[in-house]
């Protein structure tokens, strides 16, 4: 992928990729794994506006809910409903836990829209740890509920016998490979479209472009606002299919 | 667990970082492939999730559901309320609706019986009237039949002395017994 490009001439410079570099808050000097980064500061954000949210929001307890209160329970009764609806009945005591993911995300998406904010999710190291996590959890709690008859996820018995070991290679490949397309989906769409924006953002240093451009990062805009929200929710809604797999193996 | 894979993560990050650093420096490639900074990325996306998941699970989930649980009853409650108002109104109506029957019912008997003692009233004024009038009736015929009867004797005793007088008059011996036979033959003629 190219980081800069010149066009000839006019000596316009795209750096599209410089939105995602990570630099120290204070000083400068090499990133530790304790330095406050700009990736720090944005997490901390997330935190922040999780806690306004869902804390500071509902601290009213009112039976009948202000705005702040109302995304809250919005948001509650969004991921519980999805968590019941995937997962069954038993996948709730995962409530708390894919309720922090699909927060976490949501929230970072849509700071991450923010003018010259830093997006934490379009980063693999975030987004893989993330979906290892998913990946992890639902490999030790398929094995701990079903013991090996967790394995019959990979063994499908409706199909014909002799077809059933390939179909378990498939099934056993597609199953390794569900964190990486988890993590890459998220971060490969937030990354691409803030990319895409920083590129047509290049292109309005051309006056007769510019109208244009201008056009076509407002479009993009409300493409991304869709987006942050959308990857959340797939996210989520996997995350939830995962689980179901964990709890219910056997198709 | 989380620690471990953190740990083993890290290290592998700090290793690559070294290598990565010098091509970073040349400001090439993607910044999401630059390992060196993964370590401190996934330190921090640890500290977030575990804030995020006490602040969900000790706080913000269990506040929220309680809150909709109340919700939940006071809707219930309401509707239980409502339900409990409607069956009063309906009583209160069935009860109107008995008073409103029974009072009809009342001024129904009470027109009826005023009707009955008029009309006895009425009967019996009606019978003492027609007594009255067949007593005075009867009287009348009875002074009516005397007073005939006085008048036939009159008319005998008036007769019999003129048809003497007339007997006489033409120069006859008015025979008393032939007279008075004859007017008896005639007045019954």
């Amino acid at each position: 992928m190219a980081t800069e490009a010149h066009s000839e001439g006019s000596g316009l410079v795209f750096h599209p990729m410089d939105q995602f570099i990570i630099k120290p808050l204070f000083g400068e000097g090499p990133i530790q794994w304790y330095t406050i980064t700009n990736a720090t500061l944005w997490m901390a954000l997330a935190v922040i506006a999780i806690i306004a949210v869902m804390v500071l929001g509902t601290s009213r307890r009112a039976v009948v809910p202000g705005r702040s209160q109302s995304i809250g329970e919005l948001a509650y009764g969004f991921v519980y409903k999805m968590v019941e609806d995937v997962t069954g009945k038993d996948g709730v005591v995962f409530f708390p836990y894919v309720m922090t993911l699909f927060m976490f995300i949501v929230m970072a998406n849509f700071l991450g829209l923010l003018p010259l904010s830093f997006t934490t999710t379009s980063h693999f190291a975030v987004t893989v740890v993330l979906a290892m996590f998913v990946f992890l959890t639902v490999t030790i709690v398929g094995f701990i509920k079903n013991g090996t008859h967790f394995l019959a996820l990979f063994w499908v018995s409706s199909a014909p016998l002799a077809l059933r070991p390939v179909l378990a290679i498939i099934e056993l490949i597609s199953y390794f490979v569900r964190p990486v397309s988890h993590s890459i989906r998220l971060a490969g769409n937030v990354m691409a479209g803030h990319a895409v924006i920083k590129v047509f953002a290049g292109f309005a240093a051309i006056t007769v472009i510019s109208p244009v451009s201008v056009v076509a990062i407002t479009a993009m805009y409300g493409l991304e606002v869709l987006v942050a929200f959308i990857q959340a929710y797939v996210f989520t809604i996997l995350t939830c299919v995962y689980l179901k797999d964990a709890l219910h193996p056997g198709h | 667990m989380a620690s471990n894979t953190h740990e083993a993560t890290s290290q592998a990050a700090d290793a690559a970082g070294h290598g990565a650093a010098a091509e970073h420096a040349s400001n090439a490639g993607m910044p999401q492939l630059d390992f060196s900074t993964w370590g401190n990325q996934i330190f921090w996306l640890l500290v977030t999730l575990v804030v995020i998941y006490f602040v969900l699970s000790r706080v913000a989930l269990p506040r929220i559901a309680a809150v909709l649980a109340e919700r939940q009853g006071t809707i219930t409650k309401d509707i239980a309320a409502a339900e409990e108002l409607k069956a009063k109104a309906a009583d209160a109506e069935a009860a109107y609706n008995q008073a409103l029957a029974d009072a009809r019912a009342e001024a129904a008997r009470i027109v009826e019986a005023t009707k009955a003692e008029i009309k006895a009233d009425v009967d019996a004024a009606m019978a003492k009237a027609d007594e009255e009038i067949s007593a005075k009736a009867a009287e009348g015929e009875k002074a009516i039949a005397e007073i005939r009867a006085n008048a036939l004797d009159s008319v005998e005793k008036v007769a019999t002395a003129t048809a003497g007088e007339i007997v006489s008059a033409l120069g006859g011996k008015a025979d008393a017994k032939a007279v008075k036979a004859a007017i008896a033959d005639r007045m019954k003629g």
